[in-house]
């Protein structure tokens, strides 16, 4: 499932808008063991990051104990017409992208 | 001291309802119901001492209760407050819901337990002051207790669900309380046009009944495969896991192939709000019109509980599981769903139970006896179609401040003929049968 992402479609100039995305990961601690024993390695998202028109206004580290799926919601000003762009990074080379557009007046 | 005719009365009822054979548990709504094992331990011998016990609700646990205590202790004074003269049955409403049966068949009175020397009074609670052992009625009348029950189920949290009132609850039914609601909720289905989409909102636990909004998507399904097949079931669920969750997607899968669509948590399912005017169902990701739309909001102990100063800032009543004693208020003891449980599931058969174990418990305290600690047993059907049920059986205990689930319970398995799914139909029909007739009749 590709991440979900709730900007509003419209603002005001000024406006504090709230956004909130989520995104699917299994987010394995690196701590549990198989039944056999062997450890099950580490596979978490480590770093979101999103730019309002190219320019990063929030950015978040996460850790093995956050869990699945990670949800986030922080909250900025609306000041012009344009796009979100979100990104997850993570072990083993993971990244997941997503946009969302928004129309201030 | 009980009569040999009434101890041997009361372990029929509960035997039936303590093995661990997978039950069915069809039905209802609320259906979870976990059958009440527990004893009414009649108590040995007579106390010595008389006295007064005031039980608030008369739904499962309440009347199980009442009708325990003076069994158990026939010159003990009971009172039960009940405002409603005619108490309807969640369990099992899941089907009326679905036009598989009437609302008739989901009620009871109270003449039988009346019979029985219980003083039952049709009003309600307007005031508690536990400092005074007194108890006020809407007649203005102060009955004083010497121990007072309470089992007011549970209330909506309207805060918890923004834009979610009553006015918005006459529109978006919630029919988790059954009566008027259930038959507000069948009559919709009714009218929807073929093709429609019917939207089930589901709570967060704790909640009463926590399989009950599967079992009743499952059943609305059913009513639509038969009647609107190219209408669907979409299920928006504040949670991501369930309980016989692999049970009930099986069904899902070989009665209704695709017809119902669960979006849960982590795909973001989470109701927020309700706008009642444009019949929208508001998620955290998403906003959702469906034709028929079923709001089951987050809930918390009944009304009486806040009366009582009992329920604490979870909106539920911590309760010590071995005496059922409220942690808040001395002299009162909480039964049923308003109760913080723990492991225990707010269901019918699980108040009957903890209903039973707290007449017990209270025929000592009366008597000057220390209270002994209950193991209650339960069993909860679910009804996935007519003749499709599956069941979950369980043992709690008192382990800290709540109860726990301890070894031997079990749920039926997901790989199963059509015959044990046919049995455990049929089985939850008797269960149904016994655990009114234990209660009621």
């Amino acid at each position: 499932m590709p991440a979900l992402i709730n900007v509003p479609a419209k603002a005001k100039r000024g406006d504090i808008i709230e956004i909130r995305t989520l995104t699917s990961h299994i987010m394995e601690t690196g701590f549990r063991h198989t039944a056999d024993g062997r450890l099950v390695p580490r596979d978490i998202i480590t770093s979101f990051t999103c730019r309002y028109n190219g320019t990063e206004i929030f950015r978040a580290d996460l850790f093995p104990a956050i869990a699945a799926n990670p949800y986030l919601s922080f909250f900025t000003v609306a000041k012009e017409s344009g796009k979100f762009e979100f990104e997850w990074m993570g072990d083993n080379g993971y990244c997941s992208t997503a946009s969302a557009s928004i129309t201030v007046e | 001291m009980l009569r040999r005719r009434e101890i041997a009365a009361a372990a029929l009822f509960q035997m039936p309802l303590m093995t661990t054979r997978p039950v069915t548990r069809r039905n209802a709504v609320f259906g979870i119901t976990m059958a009440a094992a527990a004893l009414v331990r009649p108590s040995i011998s007579r106390a010595q001492s008389t006295g007064r016990v005031v039980v608030v609700g008369g739904g499962f646990g309440g009347a199980a209760c009442a009708r325990a205590l003076k069994r158990a202790q026939g010159d003990l004074q009971v009172i039960l407050i009940e405002p409603n003269a005619v108490f309807t049955s969640c369990p099992f409403s899941n089907e009326v819901i679905a036009g598989l049966r009437d609302i008739d068949a989901q009620q009871f009175g109270y003449d039988k337990l009346a019979a029985e020397g219980i003083t039952v009074i049709g009003q309600a609670v307007t005031a508690i002051e536990p400092e005074r052992r007194s108890v006020m009625t809407t007649d203005g009348v102060a009955l004083p207790y010497d121990r007072l029950v309470l089992s007011p189920g549970i209330d909506f949290h309207v805060e918890a669900l923004p834009g979610y009132d009553n006015a918005a609850s006459e529109k978006m039914p919630h029919a988790w309380k059954a009566g008027a609601q259930t038959l507000l909720l069948r009559r919709q289905l009714e009218a929807m046009e073929d093709g429609g989409t019917v939207a089930i909102a589901i709570p967060a636990n704790p909640s009463r009944c926590p399989p009950a909004p599967y079992e009743r998507a499952s059943l609305i399904a059913h009513y639509l495969k038969t009647k609107k097949p190219r209408s669907k079931v979409l299920v928006l669920d504040a949670k991501d896991s369930f309980s016989q969750q692999r049970l009930f997607e099986k069904a899902w899968k070989e009665l209704y192939g695709d017809m119902i669509e669960r979006i849960g948590l982590s795909q973001g399912g989470r109701v927020t709000s309700i706008d009642a005017a444009t019949g929208t169902i508001v998620t955290e990701f998403g906003n959702y019109t469906p034709d028929v739309a079923n709001v089951i909001p987050p809930q918390r102990a009944g009304r009486i509980a806040e009366i009582a100063d009992a329920a604490d800032h979870t909106g539920w009543c911590p309760i010590d599981p071995v005496t059922f004693e409220s942690k808040l208020v001395p002299n009162i003891h909480v039964i049923g769903d308003a109760c913080l449980g723990g492991g225990i599931p707010k269901s019918a058969a699980a108040a009957s139970a903890q209903g039973k174990a707290c007449a017990a418990t209270i025929v000592n305290l009366l008597a000057g006896r220390a209270p002994e600690a209950s193991r209650l047993t339960g069993v909860c059907y679910n009804t996935a179609a007519p003749g499709y049920g599956f069941s979950l059986a369980g043992n709690y205990q008192p382990r800290g401040d709540i109860f726990a689930e301890v070894e031997g319970g079990t749920t039926s398995p997901v790989d199963a003929p059509l015959e044990l799914r046919a049995r455990e139909a049929a089985e939850a029909e008797r269960w149904f049968q016994t655990i009114t007739a234990d209660t009621f009749g």
